[in-house]
Parts: structure tokens; sequence; C-alpha cells
């Protein structure tokens, strides 16, 4: 009797010291989730508030008069007459309209400076869309250069940055500005145009195809060798040395820092088998190399949590081997198959160190179309804005840190979606 | 799908892959090599593809090593068109580029880059001669008696110099894969060893030992290398008043708001004191071609005549705007006419 009172004494003692440190346990758990979250809300923080800015850029409204002897174009439909038109005179003689009291070499380079160098063939687009505007006047609004573009916005935030502006250049803005002639827009530049040199003229959309037919040719090739390695290692394949050996080698290659599958594609793929530099064949290619072990090892673990019983079902039922894995045990794991893959491309996609070898690294300006044509990709876009000197280009590279994110996000969020929505517990 | 016609179709898949892409003609230019002259001639690929609608040259920063490396290993569309080069051709490189076929090789120097050492607004500007940085900077200096070397002991600017602040002596700069680097150390570093006079007597009895002196960067930490990217430099500089940074004058062009330039020998490193040579740390900025290519990749003389017309390379011109600082304009004529002829090299250049 005696005795087991004191043990329920000793429990009770020892109740608030346990519930304590259990106490003390959870917060230990919640302060290390603190700290990723507190990482993760830093790194959104700067980027976005570096990033904001790129999606809105200046635009100067001007005067434009189409006048075909100043263009020396007499007929729209000749490329060889658009090719030689010139172009920037229906820009500059709409600045020179504007401010004409303008005078003396040196001022009206400074004038012209106001607008982007790309301002005439943008003009020349916006004629051969609409033909009838040959020989009329119209308002138009035309983009800024960056450095305009950086100064009116760092004006328009107070803390105005005019160390590349001359003072006529400031005077001007101040009349646009009282005329309500210059302002902001949504920069559709960025999503619908390649890369560029001048900061207002840059846009992601080549990189972002880029991406997209790499990660095409990735996702066509990786998945369907993956998942046979998989099912034959899981099924089929003897327990053997050798196949502990494969295993050893696949979990290996899965830790292998990926700047060596870039430099074995360049000694495979193009110093062998000659396929061009630049080219997203070449990228899917090292891409798949690289992703392969993630889908094998996540491909494996989907097989494996497929129970026994199903297969033995079916084996009961006089289902051959190969029935057995291809109508029960693949359907039931594919969904675990596909949460890995898209992991895997998720990571593909964010990847740049191995194409850095196989030449992806470029300044590309046309949009690729096909898998043979030039390209870079989105994390490489990123990495050689950050490189250039051009101050516009700080938000434009935080801009497309924020795109390729965004990106991210989704391919997870799907993948954990389609965890919940098809797995099976057993 | 089934498996049976699964494999068969994936193997004939990456097999057609590999055998149509090799097979693709190409019909852009492929440009490789220094990372310095990048941002100038991506502009003028840009502009010539907007201008002419033809497809734009692919511009790749591959360092001037490695593009001469990618130039001269054959002729031929899986080898690249037009190498940059932020210094000229060595002799090695050209004798590979003759072993291996490429013949004739057009030489186009397109004008020069200063690099300046600058540290924050925030900090009183600098006043160095090319000794200081030398002394400052080097693995080895002299030591009390001449002809003796020592490791370097100096840890703050006036110990180098009294004139000079007493701040810790803490300078960023481009690591030894760049081209930046190698042409700091040649102009920066060995103009200050060449002014010490028994140094500068070592050259001629011993040259080795002479670069090996004048070119090596000390490595306990005083010298920082901030790897390639040079507006991180810029970033650290604004952080860290207290540090100097090495950089190209493009990125001291684009952020006079928060860094400034320190004056060499009394000279502040501006567009005209570079142009001009009076400003001591330049050097020429360079681009090769492949004669043999000139007919067969389409557009390559177009590009050529871009790069060289006055409104892109002229004093006024775009690549000036950039942060290039253009050649005198009579060298400039006579340059456009050899590039536009498409006079080869001819081997007996002084080639170092």
């Amino acid at each position: 009797m005696t005795e087991s009172v004191n043990n329920l004494d000793k429990i009770k003692q020892s109740l608030s010291r346990r519930n304590r440190a259990e106490k003390r346990f959870r917060w230990y758990g919640r302060l290390a989730i603190f700290i990723g979250l507190a990482a993760v809300m830093v790194l959104f923080t700067d980027i976005i508030s570096k990033g904001h800015g790129a999606f809105r850029i200046t635009y100067i409204e001007l005067e434009v008069t189409y006048d075909q002897d100043r263009i020396g174009v007499e007929n729209l439909t000749d490329p060889e007459q658009l090719a030689n038109g010139n172009w920037e005179a229906l820009s500059k003689a709409a600045l020179r309209n504007e401010f004409n009291d303008v005078s003396g070499r040196r001022d009206k380079r400074k004038l012209y400076g106001l607008i982007s160098s790309g301002a005439g063939f943008d003009l020349k687009d916006r004629l051969l869309a609409n033909p009838l505007l040959l020989g009329e006047t119209e308002k138009v609004w035309i983009l800024a250069d960056d450095d305009i573009d950086t100064y009116y916005k760092s004006w328009l935030d107070g803390e105005s940055y005019a160390a590349r502006m001359s003072a006529k250049q400031l005077q001007w803005i101040d009349e646009l500005h009282a005329q309500g002639k210059i302002r902001l827009q949504f920069n559709s530049n960025l999503f619908t145009r390649g890369d560029s040199r001048e900061p207002e003229q840059a846009g992601i959309r080549g990189a972002v195809m880029g991406s997209l037919l790499t990660l095409i040719l990735t996702l066509l090739l990786s998945f369907p060798i993956g998942v046979s390695a998989a099912i034959y290692l899981e099924e089929f394949a003897p327990r053997n040395r050798w196949t502990d050996f494969i295993e050893v080698n696949i979990n290996n290659l899965a830790a292998v820092p990926s700047i060596i599958f870039g430099l074995l594609g360049l000694a495979i793929f193009i110093n062998f088998f000659h396929i061009p530099r630049s080219v997203p064949i070449v990228g899917g290619l090292v891409l798949t190399l690289m992703t392969l072990p993630t889908i094998i090892i996540t491909s494996r673990a989907a097989i494996k949590s497929v129970p026994p019983s199903i297969r033995e079902a079916a084996l009961g039922m006089g289902a051959s081997k190969y029935q057995v894995v291809l109508h029960h045990v693949l359907p039931l794991s594919l969904p675990g198959m596909l949460t890995g893959a898209i992991i895997g491309m998720a990571q593909a996609l964010g990847e740049s160190a191995p194409l850095l070898m196989i030449g992806m690294v470029a300044f590309i300006v046309d949009i690729p179309a096909g898998f043979s044509d030039p390209a870079t990709v989105l994390p490489v876009q990123i990495f050689l804005w950050a490189d250039s000197p051009e101050r516009a280009f700080i938000e434009k590279t935080s801009a497309a840190i924020m795109v390729l994110l965004s990106f991210l996000i989704i391919m997870n969020t799907v993948a954990v979606w389609l965890r919940k929505r098809l797995e099976r517990r057993w | 799908m089934t498996q049976r016609t699964l494999i068969p179709a994936l193997i004939f898949t990456m097999a057609s892959v590999m055998v149509t892409s090799s097979a693709i003609a190409r019909d852009s230019i492929e440009v490789v090599g220094s990372s310095t002259v990048y941002p100038f001639s991506t502009v003028v690929a840009e502009r010539y593809g907007r201008a002419t609608g033809k497809p734009t040259p692919k511009i790749e920063s591959t360092g001037s090593g490695g593009g001469m490396k990618l130039f001269c290993s054959g002729v031929g569309t899986n080898y690249p068109d037009i190498t940059n080069s932020s210094r000229r051709m060595k002799a090695s490189e050209f004798k590979k580029c003759q072993t291996n076929g490429v013949r004739d090789v057009i030489e186009v120097q397109i004008g020069y880059d200063g690099i300046v050492i600058a540290n924050s607004v925030a900090a009183a500007p600098m006043k160095l001669s090319r000794k200081d940085i030398f002394l400052a900077l080097a693995a080895q200096v002299p030591g009390a008696i001449e002809g003796e070397l020592i490791d370097n002991p100096y840890s703050t600017w006036n110990q180098v110099n009294p004139a000079l602040p007493n701040t810790a002596i803490e300078v960023l700069g481009p690591p030894p894969t760049s081209g930046t680097r190698d042409a700091f150390a040649e102009l920066g570093l060995e103009g200050g060893c060449k002014g010490i006079a028994w140094i500068k007597a070592m050259k001629k009895t011993n040259k080795s030992a002479f670069k090996a002196l004048c070119h090596t960067v000390r490595e306990d930490g005083r010298y920082i290398e901030a790897g390639e990217n040079d507006n991180l430099i810029v970033q650290k500089l604004e952080a860290n008043p207290a540090a100097l940074g090495v950089f190209g004058f493009s990125f001291l062009d684009q952020n006079a708001d928060k860094v400034q330039g320190a004056q060499i020998e009394s000279v502040e490193p501006t567009f005209e004191s570079i142009a001009d040579k009076s400003y001591p740390i330049s050097r020429p900025l360079f681009f090769y071609v492949k004669k043999a290519h000139v007919d067969v990749v389409p557009g390559i003389q177009g590009y050529l005549n871009e790069f060289t017309s006055e409104k892109a390379w002229g004093e006024e011109g775009y690549l000036a705007e950039k942060g290039m600082i253009p050649l005198p304009s009579e060298e400039r004529a006579a340059m456009a006419a050899s590039t536009r002829g498409l006079v080869p090299m001819k081997g007996n250049e002084a080639l170092k």
C-alpha cells in the first residue's frame, strides 16, 4: 500500500517536470519553423522591395508624324526598304517638335537620349500593324531611356538619382512632368520581349521559352527512362551484388554537384556527338542526366509503398509478372512517381551551373521557337542581368527572380496537391 | 504505349535528336570570349539584329582565354566565328590557331577600357601612385637593403606612403581567372614595380623572377577575391567605406552616386583621361574573326560593318555611351578600313 502511494507521489512530482520538458520541446520546434520562415521572409521582402519597380516603366508622350520622306520608305510591303528605313528619324523629329528651342549638337544628343534607342523600331512595328497611319500624325506613348526611367522612379520616391543626367535633361523631365506627358505604365515588355542590353527593352520571354523547351525535353526523356529503371530494379532485378552496386551508384549520382553533369555533357554531347552549343537539346540532355537519379529514387519509393498483398492477389488470379506490374503496381504508384518527377523538374528549372559548360549562358535576343534554336534559361538570365553594369538591371534581376520563384511555387504546389488528391493510404 | 514499343521508341527519340541536331547548319553568328568586351559586342549584335531583321548573333561570355581556346579549336560551323578579348592574342594562341587550320584571322582593336580603384563616396577620395598600389598589394616587397625581398608587412595605407590615410589595407578585386585581374597586374602592379630601380634592372637579367615578383598578389587576406561580378564589389564598397575595389570603368560610370574612383598619379579616371591615355591603368580591347567563316555564316560582314561604323564605336557612338573608350579617330579609320576589307593577321605582329 505505502509503496504504491510513494509511486503515485513520485509520478505527481515528476509530472510537472515532464510537462515542462514537453512544452520546451514544442517551443524548440516552433523556433525552428520561425527561423526558417523568417529567412524566407527576409529573402522575399528583399527581392520584392528591389524588384517591384521593374513591373512599371516610364513612358513619354510625343506627337509623332509618320512622314514618308523622313523614313525613306515608299512601299510598306518591301522588306528591303523597311530594313533600310531611317526609323529613328521619326522619334527624333517628334522630340525636336516637343522641345523646339533645342539647338547645338551636344544638346540634341542629350535630347535624343530621353527616349529608348529602340523607339524608332517600336514606331516601325506600330506603323506596320496599321499602315493607314503613314503620313498621319498621332500622339504616342514612347518608351523612355533606362537612365530617365531610373531617375524618374527615384524622383517619384523622393530620393532622386541624377548622376547620369544632365541639367538640361532634368529640366526637360520637369517640363514633361508638369504637362503630364511622362508617366509610369505597366511594363509589358518584360513579358513579351527577349533579352536586350538596353534595360528598358529587356524581357524574359526568351528565357521562359528556353526553360520551357529544355524542361519539355528533360521530362520526355527522364520520366520514361527513370520509371523503367525503377520498375526493373524494384520488380524484376534479382537481389545480388550487382544490383546493390547499381543502387549505391544511383544514390551517389543524386548527390553529385550539378556542374559535373555539365562537364559530362560538354564531353559527350558537344565534343563527341557534335550537337551545337547553347541549344535546348543539349540542355535537356544534360538536365536529364541530372534529374534521372531523383526520379529513379522517388519512383522506387512509390513502387515500394504499394503493399505486397496487391501483387500477391494479382498473381493468385493468374496474372503474369508483367501484367501485375503494368496493370496494378504502376497505376497505384503513378501519383508518387509524378510527384517525384515534378520535384525533379522544379530542381532542373532552377539549375544554371551545368548549363554554363554547354554554352547556354549566352546573350540571346531572338526568342527560341524550337529545340535547335539557341536559347538560355531563366536562372541564367538572372545571372546575366545581375552581372550587367546598367543600374536599371538591378530591379529587372529581382523581377526575374520573382517570376522564377512563382514558377517554382506553382510546380511545388501542384506536386503537393497531386499527392493529396491521388495518393492512397493502405 | 506498351512496354514492347516504349523502349525502342525512346532509343529512336534520343538517336534522332542527336543526328538531326548535329546536321543543322548555322544561320546566326556565334561569338565567344571576354566578359569585358561582352557588354559592348552584345549592344552591337542587338542593334544589328533589330536593324536588319536577320538573326541576332549569339554571344557567350567565356573569358578571354576560354574564348581563344574555343576559337582556335578549328574551322567549321561547330566552332565560334568571332572571339572577344580584353588583351591581345598571345603568340602561343596564334600558333594553336594555325596548327588547327584557322589560318586567316582578322584582328580588330575596338577601343580601351579603364581599370579603376574606387571607394565609397562616404569615405575621402584616395590619391594613389602605381608604386603605392604595388607596395600595398604585392605578395613580396623590397626590404630595407637593396636586393632583399620580404613578405609584404604593410597593414595600413600610411605604412605604404605617409601621405595616405591611416586605414587598414582592404582591397576587393577580381580573381586570377579574370582578364581584368591580368590587366590590373600588368598595368597597375608592374607599373609600380618598375618604379623601383633595382627591380626594373632585374627585368633584363631575370625576366621570369621579375614577372613573378611584379604580378603576384598577396594572399594574406588584404586582397579579397570578390568574384567576377563587379556589381557585387560596388555593393560591398557601399557597405564598407574603409575598403577599396578594383573593377572596370563602366561600373564606376553607372554608380557615380555610390563609389568614386581614386586618382592614380593625380589623374582621375574619367572618359577623357582614359581616351587621351593620361590615366595610366587602361587596356586595349579586341575581337578576332575567322576569315574562312565570312562566306559560310551569313551576316558576319554586316556585323563587322555595324561594329566599325562611326555611330557604334565613334566618339559619340552608342558604345561610348556604354562606357567603352574609343580609339583616336585616325586609328579608328584605319582599323575600320582593314576590318571591312577582311585583312588577316600576317603572323609577324609583335605578340607576347
